[in-house]
């Protein structure tokens, strides 16, 4: 049997993989800046991500998406990343949660309507948290009451990536709070119903060019069609799809830290002091030498969690360690990347500051680095080393 | 209608670019390739006629080795409908006219209304391909396009010395080369590359042309003596500072060598 190496690209992989970098560097790159400081996307971003295939990427070819593989999307984030961690998080979210949520727990017919809709140019929300369920999301208090052949939704969901941007939201909420996690519902609701309003986005430290909006339900009705699998079985949809988003967020720490890290190699080829070109200081050369390490180990666990998980084969435990490590590295690289450009990298003059404040989320979001460590180690003692 | 697009692969931009140990031509190993800038445009203009005109067909054709099979897959993915790729060692070390001889063979064997390519590649630069083949195949060709129209006969603008534009009517079959610049290529959608991996690459050999002993380096009529960079210039010096020290050590300079 043929068993390539994980970082071997097959052909189809390797031409996405350099048009999407192409278009990073092209299109992107003289943006990630400007749209920080905007702390706001640029119009003409997101409809460029659907004309690349990038905003459907597993949705099948019937339904007007890429049929391509997961595997595909962790080189879209990747190569987006290293450019911009704030676009590669809507195409994240958008593939990685949304879409895998609908295809797995969808019916057909909900297959034909949303994913449709998700691949010819609507935006996917996931709305999980709020302000008193965070890494414990199951105690959410979001209320769906039956109404006949309908549910009444009210509540408040928080901290919800492309909330800005997004015609398509997966809210989870509780049918029976005394039901505890059973009681929980996956709801798509559009944006635009009645009742639904997004009243605040976040001022953020990073990815601030990304919405983190909260949105507010009040009594807003949700046909039954609209119940992503059964009723009391959305922690099952949160659950399993989250594992997938945490490889999602590890291919984009893994970009972020390699487009950290070619800034700084770049920039200690030219920088003179005492005479010498800094690159040519051991220091500086062990340092990168040890980013480098750091950055293809991040990586070769996030291609292999993947890879397994297009495999058919078990991936929970890679992707937490692929999401834990990779966002530990991220941190690491962007701030020590930044130092070797001295005073002018801590100015925004200089993209460096960019990365670190961007890496800063990779350790919260979709499962913090405490609960990857819970995850993991739950594993060992159930499952064994 | 069909249209041939003659692609090369090229190293890209942005390779670190040394001469190889026999001092003949650049160390290829581990560097990346790209398709020559001025055959995307090539290609772009080709897949423009396409949306625009139902049926047309577009073919692209490359010469080389293993490796321009990414490019012809790019090429795929962006929209054309098959390749033809000319793999065989004996092709290696073709001079212009030699590339000129395969690309007419193979042109010969589709008879495309229309043919378009680079009007010069980033690596070899001498703009000699396009008129050869046009020469070889008896048609009227027009080089440094920078805007392309069809209303039945074909327009071309054409870049002329010192910003001058020049408009050619050309009937078709023809061939035109295609300038930089002349429109905006697009990106290969993954789409697209999920469908290329079902469109055709036809393999031929220099032998399946008909063209054996015609072509490759035995048969060139241009070599490549020595390439070389040539050694940093005598008695350069670099001002360095602000731009105001710059302007200050250049106008003492002047003075001081009694240039004004």
């Amino acid at each position: 049997m043929d068993r390539p190496a994980l970082t071997d690209l097959a052909e189809e992989e390797r031409v996405f993989r350099d048009a999407v970098r192409a278009f990073a560097e092209e299109k992107l790159r003289p943006l990630a800046g400007p749209m920080d400081k905007e702390s706001k996307l640029r119009p003409e971003v997101i409809p460029a991500l659907f004309e690349l295939g990038l905003m459907g990427i597993e949705i099948p070819e019937s339904l007007g998406g890429a049929g391509a593989s997961f595997f595909m999307s962790i080189l879209a984030i990747e190569e987006l990343a290293r450019v911009d961690a704030s676009v590669a998080v809507v195409c994240d979210v958008q593939n990685t949660l949304v879409i895998n949520a609908i295809k797995k727990f969808g019916s057909p017919a909900q297959h034909e309507r949303m994913l449709g809709k998700l691949a010819s140019g609507a935006v996917g929300a996931y709305a999980l948290s709020e302000a008193g369920s965070g890494s414990d999301a199951f105690a959410l208090a979001c209320r769906a009451t039956p109404q006949g052949d309908d549910f009444v939704l009210r509540g408040r969901k928080l901290w919800i990536t492309n909330g800005g941007e997004a015609g398509l939201f997966l809210v989870f909420a509780t049918v029976d709070p005394a039901a505890g996690y059973k009681g929980i519902t996956c709801f798509v609701v559009e944006r635009g119903a009645d009742g639904f309003t997004i009243p605040r986005k976040e001022d953020k430290l990073g990815i601030r060019a990304s919405s983190t909006c909260e949105l507010v339900f009040e009594d807003v009705v949700v046909p039954r069609a609209n119940v992503l699998g059964d009723v009391g079985r959305g922690y099952k949809v949160a659950i399993e799809t989250l594992n997938e988003g945490r490889i999602g967020i590890a291919a984009q720490m893994v970009g972020l830290a390699q487009g950290a890290f070619e800034g700084a190699l770049a920039y200690v080829q030219q920088r003179e002091q005492f005479g010498q070109k800094i690159g040519e200081f051991q220091a500086v050369r062990h340092r990168l030498a040890r980013a480098a390490i750091d950055i293809e180990a991040a990586r070769l666990l996030s291609y292999n969690a993947a890879r397994l998980h297009d495999a058919g084969q078990p991936f929970l435990r890679q992707a937490a360690m692929a999401k834990w490590f990779a966002s530990d590295v991220a941190e690491r690289v962007a701030s020590e990347c930044l130092e070797l450009y001295g005073g002018i990298g801590f100015t925004t003059e200089c993209p460096a500051e960019k990365y670190l404040r961007d890496a800063k989320i990779g350790k919260i979001y979709e499962g913090t680095s405490f609960v990857q460590l819970d995850t993991i180690a739950k594993m060992l003692f159930s499952e064994g080393a | 209608m069909k249209i041939m697009v003659c692609i090369k692969q090229v190293p890209h931009q942005d390779a670190r670019l040394d001469v190889n140990g026999a001092g003949t031509w650049i160390q290829e190993e581990n560097i990346k390739f790209e398709i020559n800038p001025y055959d995307q445009n090539a290609l772009e203009a080709a897949l423009q006629l396409k949306d625009k005109e139902a049926g047309t067909e577009v073919v692209v054709v490359s010469i080389g080795p293993e490796r321009v099979t990414q490019s012809l897959r790019t090429a795929l993915g962006m929209g054309a409908d098959r390749a033809v790729h000319v793999k065989d060692g004996a092709a290696d070390g073709s001079d212009s006219l030699g590339t000129a001889k395969i690309l007419a063979a193979v042109a010969k064997a589709e008879s495309p209304d229309l043919i378009f390519a680079g009007f010069m590649s980033d690596d070899g630069n001498l703009a000699a391909t396009g008129p050869m083949l046009a020469t070889l195949l008896g048609i009227p060709h027009t080089t440094t396009a920078v805007s392309f129209q069809k209303n039945g006969a074909i327009q071309v603008e054409r870049e002329l010395e010192g910003g001058a534009l020049e408009v050619v009517e050309l009937n078709t079959p023809c061939l035109v080369t295609t300038q930089t610049g002349m429109n905006q290529v697009r990106y290969a959608s993954l789409k697209g590359i999920m469908a290329a991996k079902k469109k055709p690459i036809d393999v031929k050999t220099v032998a399946d042309l008909g063209l054996a002993g015609q072509v490759g380096a035995d048969a060139a009529k241009i070599k490549i003596e020595k390439l070389y960079t040539p050694p940093k210039g005598q008695g350069a010096e670099i001002l360095s500072g602000s731009v105001d020290e710059v302007v200050g050590k250049l106008v003492g300079k002047i003075k001081e060598l009694g240039l004004l």
